[in-house]
């Protein structure tokens, strides 16, 4: 078949294609479109323009749109192709709308009605190109218009037009789930298609159903797992085969619907573990696209409820992906692991030092992943490293979106699990000096709460210890050129409140930094507002002292400056401070008393101080106030408004009468709240969270409610106490020995020396001394586990259990060191992943290599072969008839043929030796002979300027 | 919704083929190619496929000059999207015999069709290849 189609191509098309090819630079390519886009202007509009130029020129729009430039000229003629006859023009029509149009353009109209005639097509090819077009083009006012024909069409003779019309009522829903809510049980429906693709095609939209609502689906978990079971046993068609894994694509997305099902959902789970254990053993580990089924498998084993067996499967692959040279591989490894690490937190010591690895590996893409990781398994024993680690990479990209993200991470994780005040202090000055605009203003906020409230309630001194450490830092800092603005404000609030409350700076040190700020950031209003507060703070602090004031040269110049300043807060502010120097000690003792930031304000909310006022009133004949809630026969506006939101489904007119105002819709949603708790999975008794609390009955409640809101609001109440934090990670190793059976310090010990064993078969011994060290800082430096006293009993207790348990996980490491060993040998050849052990065999002998190409090939093949002959005649041999006839063994081998290169041309192959090029491309040099036959009458010939061009993709 | 996107690109950083699945204007999918073409194109053949770009995932591969980037949600499995790209260039070489760059400038809108026919919706519907090329032929031979 080859390029024929490029001899119904003008020369006109040709040059273009040409020349946009062979532009060297973006201005070069924008002269070229510039210049299609003044030709086109002028002859897309002539008259009788032939169909086949008309399809080309429209074919020049999307060129012109795709190289960035406006082509809304040219819309009008696009729409108009697509009411075209002939097939070919009419979906090109439609391509290039759902190209240029977006779904609330005007010319949309004009399009619904060809849709409309299309979709009653005799011709199927007529009616798919008309659904593609509905399920980019269609919005939720134009859906009434096209919805009874695609149900219609839901029974339509062709799969194809099933598959399309299925995915239709898909973006329906995605668009305006109310418009369709009631025809969602034909997901159900077409899920028993006969045709794999439908069903295949199906599950996209009942993933989304189901993550929305899992409740309503748990009926379908033995149909997906039967799903599943069966396309893994190979039943469908060998067409959706890839890399000889059956359907992988299917697979996935199952095993998606089924994490989402078997979710803290016991039951459900268990119908699942077969199937999901039968796949981990199947899959073929050496291609990319059985690692990405393993992959999803982990997704789902740490998913649904846990299962030790497949658990073990899981931890399995994530060291094989972690021990892998491929990035990829890596990656995933990374990924799974924080994944797994919320069930088994134990399995991440045994591979501290790949993660360590990937933590300082050069590529950014792991690097994040494996922050990411940390972020997870952050406790209060390793924070002061992750976080310093982090912060240290925040500062080094320059990503404001990434930088913002690991900013919050950062104040998250030392809110939660802060050792020690100074060190908190210390690291949000970090934070803040290097990312300070990035980060939430609520940031600041509740860093200023945390310094005024203090953190232990009954230790004063240790919250005025806290607070001078905190304003010694900030002068210092404050010495730094370029603060961030919200920086700025935290200080200028701490210096006002308590630069002078210990006694070790005087009023003047601390007034004449402010001024120094105020002058330096001069066109930045909220920190001179700040500013101007905190020394009318310190005057009052000073004048209530009853010691006499004198106002620094430099600060009063800055108080005539805001004097006339033209913003009318700092005006008034610089008023203030004015008023206020000139009041005697005792009333500004009650304007501005010391250190009362936490107090409360108590506001009278009744507002009793004006009942005298009322009664006046009301005795010189004005009416009483009646409370909102006691008039009737008005309408309760906030009340209808609510109704309305909730019935926003029905469009258009409603002519029954309005309800009366419920007053229980405020009821209702706590109600729903409470509902929607009791779904979220409480058995895994697992989680952490949970067994605290039932090992730890005798906890004071007060401190229970500060663990269960740990962000930002209210977390200072939970590091406050130095005493807490250890007590949590005490009590999480406690639980899960009463748990598993197993503590937490003993399994680190036998783990590592599982370890040690494995390490001492690897060749690289040479592990550096720092990285060591580093791991042992990260996982708590698994051998030399420091036992708390009070966790101490309890392990010694548990440990017999150890025993017994230890040597199984300890054998099953060894086979997988075995195994791994044993495939790193060879170098494999069908593993996509894995572009640099290939290139690297390539670089060496590309005899030996050409050698391997023609065994896997025919290994392939002969695999390719055997299953189709055991295909048992069943129901889902339904599913094997259709595409057999067309895909027959000469295909297969195609296929097996396809793959081999596929490896080659892995990056980094293209100084690959002759010999492997040429004969593992399949032998059709007349093929490409032709090619260049056609490239050379067009003129491009692979001498000139863009050789690349002519480049096979898959050579 | 999965796929967000999916990009042609050459080595040179010039746009071969666009498909969006969610509705961006012409200067948002300007400065949105620039973006990821240059963070794509700067790494090296031994670095992951994958590159976080704001609030989601770019999966890339390169065959000879054409890079295959192809935008997704956080949560979809890259390996699989890595696949993907493959199945989509083994498409499209069964159907043009040796595909190359030239082949998909010169037949912009039959590559589009394959990925009608692939990708609804951000997701993936069709992998079989003979279901994926079988409209396309049979247009070729009506017309």
């Amino acid at each position: 078949m080859g390029s024929q189609g490029g001899f119904y191509q003008s020369k006109e098309f040709l040059d273009l294609v040409k020349s946009i090819g062979e532009a060297r630079s973006k201005a070069e390519e924008d002269r070229i479109v510039l210049n299609e886009i003044e030709t086109l202007k002028r002859r897309i509009s002539e008259p009788d323009i032939p169909k086949r130029k008309m399809k080309e020129y429209i074919i020049r729009l999307v060129y012109i749109e795709m190289l960035g430039h406006d082509a809304s000229f040219g819309y009008i003629h696009a729409v108009k192709m697509t009411h075209d006859d002939s097939l070919l023009v009419k979906r090109t029509g439609y391509l290039a709308v759902t190209l240029f149009l977006n779904e609330d353009h005007d010319l949309i109209i004009l399009i619904v009605n060809t849709i409309q005639k299309d979709l009653k097509s005799d011709n199927y090819l007529v009616v798919c190109a008309a659904l593609n077009a509905v399920c980019k083009l269609i919005n939720e006012e134009t859906i009434p218009a096209v919805l009874p024909q695609v149900m219609e069409l839901l029974a339509h003779p062709k799969e194809a037009v099933r598959k399309k019309a299925i995915m239709a009522l898909h973006r329906f829903y995605q668009k305006s789930p109310s418009s369709v809510s009631h025809l969602v049980s034909n997901f159900r429906k077409r899920l028993c298609d006969n045709d794999p693709g439908v069903m295949g095609a199906t599950l996209c939209p009942l993933f989304e159903l189901i993550a929305r609502d899992v409740n309503s689906y748990k009926d379908l978990v033995i149909s997906f797992v039967s799903i599943l079971k069966q396309v893994a046993e190979r039943r469908l068609s060998k067409a959706y085969d890839c890399h000889q894994m059956p359907a992988p694509f299917i697979q996935i997305k199952l095993l998606k619907i089924l994490a989402l099902l078997g979710s803290g959902d016991k039951q459900a789970s268990e119908n699942m573990y077969t199937v999901v254990g039968d796949i981990f053993r199947k899959c073929d580990s050496s291609s990319n696209i059985g690692n990405a089924v393993l992959y999803e498998c982990i997704c789902c084993v740490s998913s649904i409820y846990p299962n030790p067996k497949l658990l073990e499967s899981a931890a399995d692959v994530i060291s094989r992906f972690l021990k892998s040279d491929s990035h990829n591989l890596k990656y995933m490894g990374i990924d799974a692991l924080g994944r797994l690490i919320k069930i088994s937190p134990e399995i991440a010591e045994q591979h501290q030092l790949a993660v360590i690895d990937c933590l300082e590996d050069p590529d950014d893409t792991l690097k994040r992943k494996t922050f990411e990781l940390l972020y997870k398994m952050t406790k209060s024993t390793n924070v002061e490293v992750i976080v310093d680690r982090m912060i240290d990479y925040m500062i080094s990209i320059s990503d404001n979106h990434y930088k913002t993200e690991i900013a919050s991470r950062c104040v998250e994780l030392a809110e939660q699990f802060a050792p020690s005040n100074q060190w908190f202090i210390q690291t949000m000055n970090r934070v803040f000096e290097h990312a300070g605009d990035l980060v939430n203003i609520k940031v600041a906020h509740s860093l200023m709460r945390l310094i005024a409230e203090g953190f232990g309630e009954d230790d004063d001194n240790a919250d005025s210890k806290l607070r001078s450490s905190a304003v010694e830092s900030y002068l210092r800092i404050l010495g730094e050129p370029k603060l961030p603005s919200v920086f700025l404000q935290v200080i200028c609030w701490v210096l006002g409140e308590y630069g002078t409350a210990d006694g070790m700076f005087s009023a003047s040190d601390i007034t004449g930094k402010l001024c120094d700020v105020a002058e330096a950031y001069s066109n930045d209003e909220t920190v001179k507002a700040y500013a101007t507060t905190a020394l009318i703070k310190i005057y009052a602090f000073k004048i209530a002292a009853r010691r006499k004031v004198d106002m620094l040269p430099e600060c009063q110049s800055l108080m005539e400056e805001l004097l006339a300043s033209h913003s009318t807060d700092l005006q008034q502010r610089a008023y203030e401070l004015q008023a206020v120097i000139g009041l005697d000690a005792h009333a500004v003792e009650c304007i501005m008393p010391s250190d009362a930031s936490c107090e409360d304000i108590e506001v009278d909310r009744d507002l009793s101080f004006l009942n005298d006022y009322i009664q006046e009133a009301i005795e010189k004949g004005a009416q009483p106030y009646i409370p909102e809630s006691e008039r009737s026969g008005m309408l309760n506006i906030s009340n209808f408004r609510n109704q309305d939101h909730h019935e926003a489904s029905s469009h258009g007119l409603r002519f029954e009468a309005y309800e009366l105002p419920k007053p229980a819709v405020q009821s209702r949603i706590p109600q729903a709240l409470i509902a929607s708790t009791e779904i979220v999975p409480v058995p895994e008794p697992m989680y952490p969270r949970e067994s605290y609390q039932t090992t730890m009955p005798s906890i004071p409640s007060d401190a229970g409610s500060a663990e269960l809101k740990l962000r930002l609001e209210g977390v200072q109440k939970k590091w406050g106490r130095p005493t807490y934090t250890p007590a949590t990670s005490t009590s999480n190793s406690t639980s899960q020995k009463t748990v598993n059976g197993t503590s937490q310090g003993d399994g680190a010990s036998t783990v590592s020396s599982m370890r040690e064993t494995y390490d001492s078969r690897k060749p690289q011994v040479e592990v550096s001394h720092e990285k060591q060290k580093l791991a042992a800082s990260l996982f708590g430096g698994s051998s030399k586990t420091e036992k708390r006293p009070a966790t101490g009993h309890k392990a010694a207790k548990a440990s017999s259990h150890m025993v017994e348990k230890s040597h199984v996980p300890k054998s099953s490491m060894e086979v997988a060191s075995d195994k791994a060993a044993s495939a790193q040998q060879p170098p494999d050849l069908l593993d996509l992943g894995e572009p640099t052990a290939t290139s690297t065999a390539l670089q060496l002998d590309p005899f030996k290599q050409l050698e391997g190409l023609l065994d896997t090939t025919e290994v392939a093949s002969a695999v390719n072969g055997a299953p189709a002959a055991s295909v048992s005649p069943d129901i889902m041999a339904l599913y094997v008839d259709t595409a057999a006839g067309i895909h027959n063994k000469n295909d297969a081998d195609l296929l097996s043929g396809l793959s081999n290169p596929s490896v080659t041309n892995m990056p980094g192959t293209t100084a690959m030796p002759q010999v492997t090029q040429s004969s593992s491309k399949r032998p059709n040099p007349k093929d490409s002979l032709e090619k260049d036959a056609l490239v050379r009458q067009m003129g491009v010939n692979p001498s000139s300027q863009n050789p690349n061009l002519f480049k096979d993709l898959l050579g | 919704m999965g796929i967000r996107f999916i990009l042609m690109v050459n080595k040179q950083g010039q746009t071969r083929l666009a498909q969006y699945y969610e509705w961006l204007t012409l200067e948002e999918r300007r400065a949105l190619e620039g973006e990821i073409v240059r963070k794509c194109l700067a790494r090296n053949e031994q670095q992951c496929s994958f590159v976080e770009h704001r609030n989601y995932k770019i999966v890339y591969r390169r065959y000879a000059s054409l890079f295959f980037l192809v935008g997704v949600d956080n949560d979809e499995n890259e390996l699989a999207i890595l696949e993907f790209i493959h199945l989509l260039v083994e498409t499209m070489d069964r159907h043009f015999g040796n595909v190359c760059e030239l082949d998909i400038m010169f037949h912009l809108e039959k590559a589009h069709f394959m990925l009608e026919e692939m990708v609804m919706n951000g997701s993936i519907v069709e992998t079989s290849k003979a279901n994926i090329l079988s409209p396309i032929q049979l247009m070729d031979k009506a017309s």
